[in-house]
C-alpha cells in the first residue's frame, strides 16, 4: 500500500482530483488529501514519497504507481516552481492536511500565537509595526498604524473584521489560505484580537468559494478551544463584488446593502456596528503569525524593497503557461514573473498585456516590464499591484474591448451610493463604444430648440476620446472608494498603449 | 385549493424555523437570506415582509438588501443553473469564444449566468454548477456540463 497525496484545493477538485483520488482509494493504497503547491498546471498533482506526477489523469494512475509515468516531475520541493519562491505565508502549502491539527503544529503552527499571548498587547504592537507589515489587500497601508489605532480606541466591544471577498480576477491566495492553511488565518486573527483587545472575529468569505467556507467552518470547529476566548465566525457574502471594499463589507456584515461609507469616520474607530474594528485581508492576517515568531518581525522587515517589506504571495493568472502562486519578497520584475517562472503564454504567442492588480489594475504593456514589484514603483507608472494578481494576454486581446469590459464591470458592481461610479461607468461605457463606432452622429436631440447650449455638430472620434479621458479623471477624483477611482487605470492604460484597437 | 394552503403553511414554518435559528445573532440578516434563497428557491415579497417583522425592520429595508445582491432572487427559477466566469483571466483564456455554443446548448432549459471570478484564474474558462467547480472547459467539455445540468 501506498500512501498517496492529492490536493483537496478548489482548483485540483475541478481538474478531477477527486475522481483520480477516489481511483487510488479503490485500488487499495491511502490516500491524503493535503493543501497544494500551487503549481496550478500541474493540478491534479499526485505525490508519492515527495515525488510529482501531474497534471494527473485517471489513465495515468498505473503508470504512476509502477513508476513508468511520463507525468513525472521529480521531487517536488526541488521543481524550479518551488525551490525559487520564499514561502512565508504559504510555508505550509503542499504540506499538510488543511484541517489537522497535528500536521498544522508538526509545521511550527502556533508558535507565534503562543509567544503573542505570553507578550503584552503593547509588544504585539510593536513587533508588527516593526515589521513593516503593510496590508495586503491592495491599499497596502500599514497593518502596525491600523491595529495601534483600534487598541488605542476605548470601546466595550472590539471586531476582529477578515476581508475573505476576494472577488478581483487573477487573484486566488486568499482562497487558498482558507482552504490549504486556515488555522495560520484563525490564528492571525486570534493574535490580532489580543493585540488591539478585541474578542470576536468574522471572516467575510465570497459566496463564490464553497471550498473555503467548508474548510474555514471545519476548522473553526475544531480550534475553538485553543483560540478561546476569541471567537471566530464565518459570514458568506451575496455576491456583491464591492464588498471586498471595507466599509461595503462591514455594511454587510451588519446586514444591510454594501453600498461604502464616507471616510472618517475610519473603520479602525467606528467600523462594526460603530465599534473600533481591524478589517484586514486573508494575507495580511495569515502573515501575523509568522511575524510574532521569536524574532520573526525582523526577518520580515529584512525582506523587500524600501517600503514594501517582506513577501507578496503573487498569482500568475490568464494565458500563462505556468500559472499559480508564486510567493516571493517584493523587488521581483514583470519580465522574471511572466517569461522566467511563468514560461510566457500558454497559447505560445507572443505577451501583448499584462494586468497587474484585477480588475481595477492598469494594463502594463511589454516596454514596461522591468518594473519592479513595489508599491512606490507601481504607484509611480501609474498602476497599482492590489492584491497581486496577474493576468497575461496574448496578442490575440482586443484592448479596446478590455477597456470596455472595465467600465461594464464597474457598472454592474457598482453599489450605486457614488455618482461617478454609478452613472460614469454607464457612460463609459457608451462613450467607448462611440469612440470604436468612430465618433458620433448628431443626434435629433441637439437640434432641438430647447437644447440650444449643446453643439450643434456631430463628435469626431478624437473628442470622444478627450470626453473618455474628462469622464475617468471625474471618477478617480471624485468615486467614493476604489472601484468606480480605479476603474479608469484599465481603461486610460489601454487607451495609452494600444490606441489602435480603440479605432476599430 | 388545500393543497395550497399547505404548501404556503409549510414555507410559513421554514421561514419562521429559519429566523429563529438565526435571530439572536450580530446582523442575522444576511444568514436568513442565504437560507431563506437556498430553501424555498427565492427571497418573495412574503419572505420578506415575514422577515422584516421578525427582525423589527421596514419592508423596504429588507426588499432593499435582498435586491441588491446577486445571489438573492425575487422569484424562483426551477431551471439547473450553470454560472460562467467571464472575468479578465477567463477572457485571456479564451471563454468568450465559448459563449454561443454555451448558449446555444442551454436553450431554454438551462439557465446561463455570468459569475466575475471564481478563484481558479490560471486554469479557465471556469464553471460552477452548484457546488461543483469546473475548470480548463473547451467548448465540448462546456457544452457536455450544461447538457448534463
Amino acid at each position: 500500500m501506498t500512501i498517496v497525496r492529492i490536493s483537496n484545493d478548489a482548483l485540483a477538485r475541478a481538474c478531477g482530483a477527486d475522481e483520480l483520488a477516489a481511483a487510488f482509494e479503490r485500488k487499495g493504497h491511502e490516500v491524503q488529501r493535503t493543501s497544494s503547491w500551487g503549481m496550478h498546471w500541474l493540478e491534479p498533482l499526485v505525490e508519492i514519497d515527495g515525488s510529482g506526477f501531474g497534471p494527473a489523469t485517471l489513465a495515468d494512475i498505473d503508470a504512476i504507481l509502477d513508476g513508468s509515468s511520463t507525468k513525472a516531475i521529480g521531487t517536488i520541493v526541488e521543481h524550479k516552481f518551488i525551490a525559487g519562491q520564499q514561502r512565508l505565508t504559504f510555508a505550509r502549502a503542499g504540506k499538510i492536511r488543511p484541517t489537522s491539527l497535528e500536521d498544522y503544529k508538526a509545521t511550527g503552527g502556533g508558535i507565534g500565537f503562543r509567544r503573542a499571548r505570553q507578550l503584552s498587547p503593547e509588544q504585539v504592537l510593536e513587533e508588527v509595526l516593526a515589521s513593516g507589515l503593510r496590508g495586503r489587500g491592495g491599499a497596502g497601508f500599514p497593518t502596525g498604524i491600523k491595529w495601534k489605532t483600534v487598541a488605542n480606541t476605548p470601546a466595550d466591544q472590539k471586531y476582529i473584521v477578515c476581508n475573505a471577498d476576494e472577488g478581483d480576477s487573477a487573484t486566488f491566495a486568499d482562497r487558498m489560505v482558507m482552504e490549504g492553511d486556515p488555522y495560520a488565518l484563525i490564528e492571525g486573527m486570534a493574535i490580532a484580537g489580543h493585540a488591539v483587545g478585541a474578542t470576536q472575529g468574522y471572516i467575510y468569505v465570497r459566496s463564490e468559494y464553497p471550498d473555503a467556507i467548508r474548510t474555514l467552518d471545519e476548522a473553526i470547529k475544531l480550534c475553538a478551544e485553543i483560540i478561546a476566548p476569541f471567537r471566530c465566525e464565518v459570514r458568506v457574502g451575496a455576491g456583491a463584488y464591492v464588498c471586498g471594499e471595507e466599509t461595503s463589507l462591514l455594511n454587510s456584515l451588519e446586514g444591510k446593502r454594501a453600498e461604502v461609507r464616507a471616510k472618517p469616520p475610519l473603520p479602525a474607530i467606528e467600523g462594526l456596528f460603530g465599534r473600533p474594528t481591524v478589517v484586514n485581508n486573508v494575507l495580511t492576517l495569515a502573515a501575523i503569525p509568522h511575524i510574532l515568531e521569536e524574532g520573526g518581525s525582523s526577518i520580515y522587515d529584512k525582506l523587500g524593497v524600501s517600503r514594501s517589506k517582506g513577501t507578496m504571495p503573487i498569482q500568475l493568472a490568464g494565458n500563462i503557461k505556468h500559472g499559480g502562486l508564486y510567493e516571493i519578497a517584493f523587488g521581483i520584475t514583470l519580465r522574471e514573473l511572466i517569461y522566467d517562472i511563468g514560461g510566457g503564454t500558454e497559447s505560445g504567442r507572443p505577451v501583448k498585456a499584462v494586468q497587474v492588480g484585477g480588475p481595477l489594475g492598469a494594463y502594463i504593456h511589454p516596454d514596461q516590464f522591468d518594473i519592479k514589484f513595489d508599491y512606490e514603483e507601481y504607484a509611480a507608472a501609474d498602476a497599482l499591484i492590489g492584491h497581486g494578481g496577474i493576468t497575461v494576454f496574448d496578442d490575440t486581446a482586443d484592448m479596446g474591448a478590455m477597456a470596455r469590459f472595465a467600465m461594464e464591470f464597474c457598472a454592474a458592481e457598482s453599489c450605486g451610493k457614488c455618482t461617478p461610479c454609478r452613472i460614469g461607468a454607464v457612460r463609459g461605457v457608451e462613450v467607448i463604444d462611440r469612440i470604436r463606432a468612430g465618433g458620433r452622429d448628431l443626434g435629433s436631440l441637439e437640434q432641438t430648440p430647447q437644447m440650444h447650449n449643446m453643439p450643434k455638430k456631430a463628435r469626431s472620434q478624437d473628442e470622444e476620446i478627450q470626453l473618455l479621458t474628462d469622464l475617468c479623471e471625474t471618477m478617480k477624483f471624485g468615486s467614493l472608494c476604489a472601484l468606480g477611482g480605479f476603474t479608469p487605470y484599465p481603461v486610460m492604460s489601454a487607451l495609452r498603449h494600444w490606441p489602435e484597437d480603440f479605432k476599430g | 385549493m388545500a393543497r395550497r394552503k399547505t404548501e404556503s403553511m409549510s414555507s410559513q414554518q421554514k421561514l419562521a424555523e429559519i429566523v429563529s435559528e438565526h435571530q439572536h445573532r450580530e446582523g442575522p440578516l444576511l444568514p436568513i437570506l442565504h437560507d431563506v434563497q437556498h430553501e424555498l428557491g427565492c427571497v418573495d415579497e412574503e419572505a420578506e415582509a415575514y422577515i422584516a417583522e421578525a427582525l423589527n425592520l421596514s419592508r423596504a429595508d429588507v426588499h432593499g438588501v435582498v435586491s441588491f445582491y446577486h445571489d438573492f432572487k425575487s422569484k424562483p427559477d426551477p431551471r439547473p443553473e450553470v454560472q460562467i466566469c467571464r472575468a479578465e483571466s477567463c477572457k485571456a483564456r479564451g471563454v468568450e469564444a465559448l459563449m454561443d455554443g454555451a448558449t446555444k446548448a442551454a436553450g431554454e432549459r438551462v439557465k446561463l449566468t455570468t459569475v466575475y471570478c471564481l478563484g481558479l484564474c490560471s486554469s479557465g474558462p471556469n464553471a460552477r454548477v452548484g457546488d461543483r467547480l469546473h475548470a480548463r472547459l473547451d467548448g465540448a467539455a462546456l457544452n457536455k456540463l450544461i447538457e448534463n445540468a
